[in-house]
């Protein structure tokens, strides 16, 4: 292994560690999204048994791809969020700060952290649609995977901005974890299209790589068609989003260090 | 070349000075094979004019000092003199707002990554997670530090400061002492060249805090390492530290050896010296 990616390892080792030995965190990862599906799951069904018809079921399709694909934004923010919040409430952020680890290696064993914690998050969801509400999301095809790149991508940026705020106001940022990415929710069209959005408020929505990922989402799901075209939106933003991010960090995590913050967060 | 300040006036059959230095050394050497002959020329430590302002606050006023290889170096001052602000830049966690610091000859502005694989810290105030083992948390910071072979590394630190009876336990579950120790075994996790040291026996009953300095002390004679030292424990100090620096209110208004400074200020011990600069009660005395 090189330095670099021992590093990082040496990061996720310390999580996964804390994973190994806590069911209660483990149960946690997966807790909401399967209880989202089941509340989504049964909402589905009573709407596909009173209108019996197959658009019912298309539409009840749509609503728990929405419900899955969405917890994939959600649980790939809050892994790379609560990851550092981690470091912080255990004080620790002085060790790891005065070690060779680079800021970006940090980011690294960060985003790592997300994938695992937002799989583990997921996956039981996915079985759990499959398995009790006949929706396979693998159904989409390939392009899933694209759709997922995406939807962690816009993840990471939001997370990103979580740290730096957190690198910027302390502790007291800390609930922005939890809720921010939900005041996006409305504008990502992710249960209705971007059109049912009043037009002042589209633009929003256009800005945003996850509505471009949902608009395709209903596309494949609906029509049987990839848009390619708001796949290829919802990158050139994500590239945008995360290069704001990014420089938003590095520019706090200089700050941090001029204020003399390192040491003390979490107090 | 031999260096400069041999004395030409010796006879010729005499070993030079700096040759019979030398020869001690290598000597030295072969009894104690731990013992690097010569670490650095350089000073691991330098700092030039290092100030930090907050605001209209100025925490740190323009030092200066160096820390030889191998020395101990002790921080003295009051709260709020600027000794964590000092050592939280020479670890590049704080930016300093002018002046500079070299670690083993790494401009920690510059290339402070390659300074930091060689150093390391230890404070009581700065926790390890809580809920990983003492051989988890090794773990961890051995990769972070990418120790070669660490699970010998790790296995070594255990039996030399007695951990291994607690190796598997979470670090939160440990008491006081223990959990220096382990700090301890952190911070040389990666066989530093230059330690930082604070207040590494606070909270310690005597027993265990003469333990921990008898360690330290034995390690500095061992590895060659460089310590600074940030204390308020003035007999630790004065045990410990080859030179002091007095700061007060950001400035070094005093440094010396703990015997010179003792023999400046007339005093029997550092606490008095501590409090005759603390209080500006007695001036010392010129040489």
């Amino acid at each position: 292994m090189t330095g670099g990616v021992r590093r990082v390892w040496g990061l996720m080792y310390r999580h996964l560690a804390l994973y190994r030995r806590s069911w209660p965190r483990l149960l946690e990862l997966c807790y909401w999204p399967v209880l989202q599906m089941c509340i989504w799951g049964f909402t589905a069904s009573f709407l596909a048994m009173r209108m019996g018809t197959s658009a019912a079921a298309t539409a009840g399709a749509a609503l728990l791809g929405g419900v899955l694909l969405w917890e994939v934004t959600l649980r790939s923010q809050m892994g790379v969020s609560i990851s550092f919040m981690e470091e912080m409430w255990s004080r620790n952020l002085g060790h790891v700060f005065v070690s060779p680890l680079r800021p970006w290696e940090l980011v690294a064993a960060l985003l790592g952290m997300s994938i695992i914690r937002m799989t583990i998050g997921v996956l039981p969801a996915i079985l759990l649609a499959w398995a009790f509400y006949a929706f396979n999301l693998f159904a989409l095809g390939p392009v899933l995977v694209l759709f997922f790149i995406n939807l962690m991508i816009m993840g990471w940026a939001v997370a990103l901005g979580v740290v730096s705020l957190i690198l910027r106001h302390g502790s007291g940022a800390e609930a922005l974890a939890w809720g921010i990415l939900f005041g996006l929710a409305p504008f990502s069209a992710v249960f209705y299209p971007v059109s049912v959005l009043p037009a002042a408020v589209r633009p929003i929505a256009w800005v945003l790589p996850t509505s471009h990922v949902f608009e395709g989402m209903r596309g494949v799901l609906l029509e049987g068609v990839v848009h390619w075209d708001q796949l290829a939106m919802a990158f050139g933003l994500n590239v945008v989003w995360i290069g704001a991010a990014a420089l938003l960090f590095a520019h706090q995590f200089r700050q941090a260090r001029v204020r003399g913050a390192l040491l003390s967060m979490g107090e | 070349m031999p260096p400069s300040g041999t004395d030409s006036r010796q006879g010729r059959n005499e070993l030079p000075r700096w040759q019979f230095r030398v020869a001690a050394l290598r000597l030295y050497a072969l009894v104690s094979p731990r013992v690097p002959l010569i670490r650095s020329p350089m000073d691991a430590i330098r700092v030039q004019g290092l100030t930090k302002r907050y605001g209209d606050v100025l925490a740190v006023d323009g030092i200066s000092f160096t820390a030889p290889a191998g020395s101990t170096i002790g921080l003295l001052g009051g709260n709020g003199a600027g000794k964590t602000t000092t050592i939280s830049m020479l670890l590049g966690l704080l930016l300093p707002t002018s002046g500079s610091i070299h670690v083993l000859g790494h401009d920690i502005a510059r290339d402070r990554f390659a300074a930091l694989a060689r150093m390391n810290f230890s404070s009581p105030y700065v926790s390890l997670p809580a809920r990983l083992t003492v051989a988890e948390n090794l773990r961890v910071y051995g990769h972070l530090y990418t120790v070669p072979h660490l699970e010998r590394r790790i296995a070594e630190l255990a039996a030399d400061l007695a951990l291994e009876d607690f190796i598997h336990r979470p670090a939160g579950q440990l008491s006081a002492g223990q959990k220096t120790r382990v700090a301890l075994a952190k911070s040389l996790i990666n066989s530093p060249d230059v330690l930082l040291l604070d207040e590494p026996t606070a909270s310690l009953d005597p027993d265990t805090g003469d333990w921990v300095r008898s360690w330290l002390e034995r390690y500095r004679a061992q590895s060659g390492c460089t310590i600074l030292l940030a204390s308020h424990n003035m007999a630790e100090v004065h045990r410990m530290c080859t030179d002091v620096l007095m700061l007060k209110k950001g400035r070094i208004v005093d440094h010396g050896t703990p015997d010179a400074l003792l023999e400046r200020y007339g005093r029997e011990d550092l606490e008095e010296v501590f409090l005759d600069i603390a209080r500006d009660r007695r001036q010392a005395v010129p040489a």
